[in-house]
């Protein structure tokens, strides 16, 4: 155990300088740069401007430039945001909150919302409801989340009136109720593609399970149906959403582009687009490094949790 | 600082980012100001103690403190209720007294008949927020940090010429000029000025704690700050000037125009501040109930820039052919639901150098066609001009996201096609155009709105004179590759002289040659919309300075 996690940790190293790489160049040589949002208005001269670059040490060959971020970023310095001059980690620590409470609550919502279903279509195969959370899941998986967010918005707070428009919460009312109200809209969205998402996965899952021999065993032996449910067919339908729930871990934490944006949602999503328009460098590579470090734990995370709930599948 | 509006404005996209940073300013001298003086006219007294707070909303997010580093117009709307300059504009483009106790001029013996002594006496009664008193230290090293090598100082324009500046008394400073720059007086107007006692303490004042926690001597006190969503000032009650009357102003960032606007009619917001409200919202808008829209002026003009150095753009007879085959009014009342004003300058009609007697283009397709047949411009295969085997075919580039914008260019792409010009569209993310491409003048013509002048100032060196071309090697904002050595004369006249009408003069003529000569193919001056809420007094729209929230210390509700 202890030599295969080590192992698995070097290889993550690996990859990450290779992230880091690969991120580093692509975002550089993309055209454009941190200063661009001040040439257009022209009340800079193009002096203050070179002279800023030359300041960042923006004017240096790429490869200084990567290495003495390497450096520093071995040293564990993360380096400062150009857009406001707060250090990289806490830029990203300040928008973690929100993108978290967002998505624990939507995929809480999708996680079991979604198993149900997925469930009940399986053990009710072609039914009425099956069909209808099939044609669901597919409605719901073709929805684009930009014009669903705004539709909803449109119908419950335009309109109706019964919730905000976007916002965490009401600045100056930080409590309890006021949050969850704004909580409510941005996380049903969100919900909907996931429970799809979940309901078919855990629906296939259990199709894989129900035909299986020992389920027909449990069955000959007279077991009740309720046990077999629960006991035999539902535990072992779980163990391959152990894999789709550590993958979810990275998007828990780097949030969603699209709703957060759409809700005004301070989140990562948020800040990773903003960050990307403005050319903030140190920020990008940042939220680069750290969604890498959250897909390498979370696979590993998955890879370990199945050992724990299948004995077969114990590491060495 | 730029109040470019245009370069980016208006995108929904979220993946341009800056790229909604917009339009701001606006005038006293606009639509609304007629309305917003009678309404003020009947308007009840400030409260006696600073009482409730305002949502403002904005577009793009402040997140710059530090009021002498680079930075957007939103960071400076919160500037102005943090910090003072010596003195500010107002929206008549008068410069009145903030720190200092009078403007100085050549006339009160400020400046000195050559414009190289400058003598300024500052009030005794100002206090920075944490309770020390203000002096002229805090002047003295203000302008010294600009100029300090390693500081990233937005601009030391006017600054890089102070010299041997000296505290003469606790509230008096003098310092020469290298030479005289009458422009220095405005941008002055939008140099804040930062406590000495505080950042000089700092070991690198690029990322003091300063920069998070800005105290100064403005209306309004930091409160806090939640990234990526708002900023909330409180009341200075010791504030030296009129208010405040609020308690709180919070600047809310809100990334998408839809959201902001939607906010706005929910009523979460309280005012929608640069950009606030697209044209094509402008109708439903008047319809929304306890709220005032406000069409505003704005310091931009909205052109066609060519690059002088294309082979076919380059041809004067090509751009006056151009010019008088663009449909201003159709893409003015069609596209922009009749908001801006056609203009032929690059100054706002409200700055006292705007020169009205330019000539009026006019559309006209066969006089198009007239100047380029003269020119020697003959029709080839598909219908293409050509001279000398130069085919009459260019780009316009701009922000791409920006759906107005796109429908202008289509308007524009039609329109020359009928006088034999092939223009096709390039468009690009804000942060792509707006660097070397636009810089080192890689682009054919761009579609930008842009300020031409130097804070308030008519000065206009950095944008037209032959010096001031970066693909030259030059250190300005020459970006078309103009070189005209009248223009350069005239220009260093009115920098030099701080008489207005010898000034006026000389920039009457500047704006006449650039006309003639069609450097820019101006198109309009935006009509920047912004929304309030109804109880709300005092919010007076400013041509003048770069955010509407140049003056929210004097904002209050009706109770």
């Amino acid at each position: 155990m202890g030599a295969y996690l080590l192992r698995r940790l070097l290889q993550a190293l690996g990859l990450l300088l290779l992230v880091s790489v690969i991120g580093f160049t692509i975002l550089h040589l993309a055209p454009g740069g941190p200063l661009s949002q001040f040439a257009a208005g022209g009340t800079m001269t193009q002096a203050d401007l070179d002279r800023i670059a030359h300041q960042l040490g923006l004017d240096r060959p790429l490869p200084v430039q990567y290495l003495d971020w390497l450096w520093r970023m071995l040293l564990g310095d993360w380096g400062r945001s150009y857009r406001d001059q707060q250090p990289v980690l806490a830029v990203i620590g300040s928008h973690l909150g929100a993108t978290l409470e967002l998505m624990l609550t939507s995929t809480l919502i999708a996680m079991l919302l979604g198993s149900w279903i997925g469930v009940l279509g399986a053990i009710r195969r072609y039914s009425l409801f099956d069909t209808l959370a099939t044609v669901g899941a597919m409605v719901a998986l073709s929805i684009p989340t930009f014009w669903f967010g705004l539709v909803v918005i449109y119908i419950f707070s335009v309109e109706l009136e019964w919730l905000p428009s976007g916002n965490r919460y009401t600045v100056g009312d930080g409590s309890l109720l006021n949050q969850l109200h704004h909580l409510i809209a941005p996380s049903l969205v969100l919900a909907l593609v996931s429970t799809a998402l979940w309901s078919r996965y855990m629906r296939a899952s259990m199709l894989d399970v129900i035909n299986q021999d020992f389920i027909r065993t449990a069955r000959s032996k007279g077991l009740p149906e309720r046990r077999i449910l629960f006991h035999h067919t539902i535990r072992n339908a779980l163990l391959p959403m152990i894999t789709v729930a550590g993958l979810q871990l990275p998007t828990l934490l780097s949030g969603a582009l699209v709703t957060e944006t759409v809700f005004t949602w301070p989140g990562m999503g948020r800040l990773f687009l903003d960050s990307i328009g403005y050319r903030d460098y140190p920020v990008v590579m940042g939220l680069l490094m750290f969604t890498a470090v959250l897909v390498l734990l979370g696979s590993l995370l998955a890879d370990l949790l199945y050992g724990v709930a299948d004995p077969r599948l114990r590491l060495e | 600082m730029s109040r470019n509006h245009s370069p980016i404005s208006a995108a929904h996209a979220p993946s341009s980012g800056f790229s909604r940073r917009s339009l701001l300013a606006l005038s006293g001298a606009g639509l609304l100001a007629g309305r917003t003086a009678r309404a003020q006219g009947a308007a009840p007294p400030p409260p006696a103690a600073p009482r409730g707070q305002v949502v403002v909303g904005l577009s793009q997010e402040p997140t710059v403190f530090n009021p002498l580093m680079a930075s957007i117009e939103v960071d400076q709307g919160v500037w102005w209720n943090l910090f003072n300059p010596l003195w500010g504009v107002d929206p008549e483009g008068n410069l009145t007294p903030q720190l200092a106790r009078e403007v100085p001029s050549v006339e009160n013996g400020g400046v000195s008949e050559d414009g190289l002594a400058w003598k300024i006496v500052l009030r005794d009664d100002v206090v920075w927020h944490d309770g020390t008193p203000f002096t002229a230290e805090d002047v003295k090293y203000t302008l010294e940090l600009i100029n300090t090598p390693g500081f990233r100082a937005r601009t030391r324009q006017g600054h890089e010429l102070v010299r041997e500046i000296t505290v003469t008394g606790p509230h008096e400073i003098t310092w020469r000029m290298e030479k005289a720059y009458a422009p220095y007086l405005s941008l002055l107007a939008w140099t804040f000025i930062v406590p000495q006692h505080i950042l000089a303490k700092a070991d690198d004042p690029n990322t003091a704690p300063f920069n998070n926690a800005p105290v100064g001597t403005g209306p309004f006190r930091w409160g806090e700050r939640v990234p990526g969503d708002h900023l909330t000032l409180v009341a200075n009650e010791k504030y030296f000037g009129t208010g405040p009357y609020l308690e709180r102003v919070v600047f809310k960032y809100i990334p998408d125009l839809t959201a902001l606007y939607t906010q706005f009619r929910t009523g979460q917001i309280d005012h929608t501040s640069i950009q606030g409200i697209l044209a094509n919202y402008y109708a439903e808008a008047k319809k929304i109930r306890g709220v005032r829209i406000s069409v505003n002026a704005s310091p931009q003009v909205e052109a066609i820039a060519p690059n002088l150095a294309h082979p076919a753009l380059g041809d004067k007879a090509v751009r006056q052919a151009l010019y008088a085959a663009i449909n201003k009014q159709a893409i003015i009342d069609i596209i922009y639901y009749g908001l801006p004003k056609p203009t032929e300058s690059f100054f706002p009609k409200e700055s006292w150098a705007y020169n009205p007697d330019l000539p009026k283009q006019s559309y006209d397709p066969a006089q198009a066609n007239k100047i380029l047949d003269e020119a020697g411009w003959k029709r080839g295969g598909r219908g293409i001009r050509e001279k000398n085997g130069v085919p009459l075919e260019f780009a316009v580039s701009t922000t791409a996201g920006n759906p107005l914008r796109e429908q202008v260019q289509q308007v524009l792409m039609q329109d020359w096609q009928g006088i034999g010009a092939a223009m096709k569209i390039n468009n690009m993310p804000a942060a792509v155009i707006w660097g070397e491409f636009y810089t080192q003048s890689k682009f054919q013509s761009v579609l930008v709105s842009s300020t031409y002048m130097t804070g308030n100032d008519p000065d206009c060196s950095i944008r037209f004179a032959s010096w001031a071309t970066p693909a030259k090697g030059g250190s300005g904002s020459n970006y078309y590759q103009y070189a005209n050595s009248e223009l350069d004369r005239l220009l260093a006249t009115g920098v030099t002289s701080f008489n207005r009408e010898a000034r006026k003069d000389a920039y009457r003529e500047v704006q006449q040659i650039i006309r003639d000569d069609l450097v820019l193919l101006p198109i309009y001056q935006p009509a920047p919309v912004e929304g309030i809420k109804e109880g709300l007094i005092g919010y007076q729209p400013n041509v003048n300075v770069s955010s509407n929230c140049w003056n929210i210390g004097s904002w209050y509700w009706a109770s």
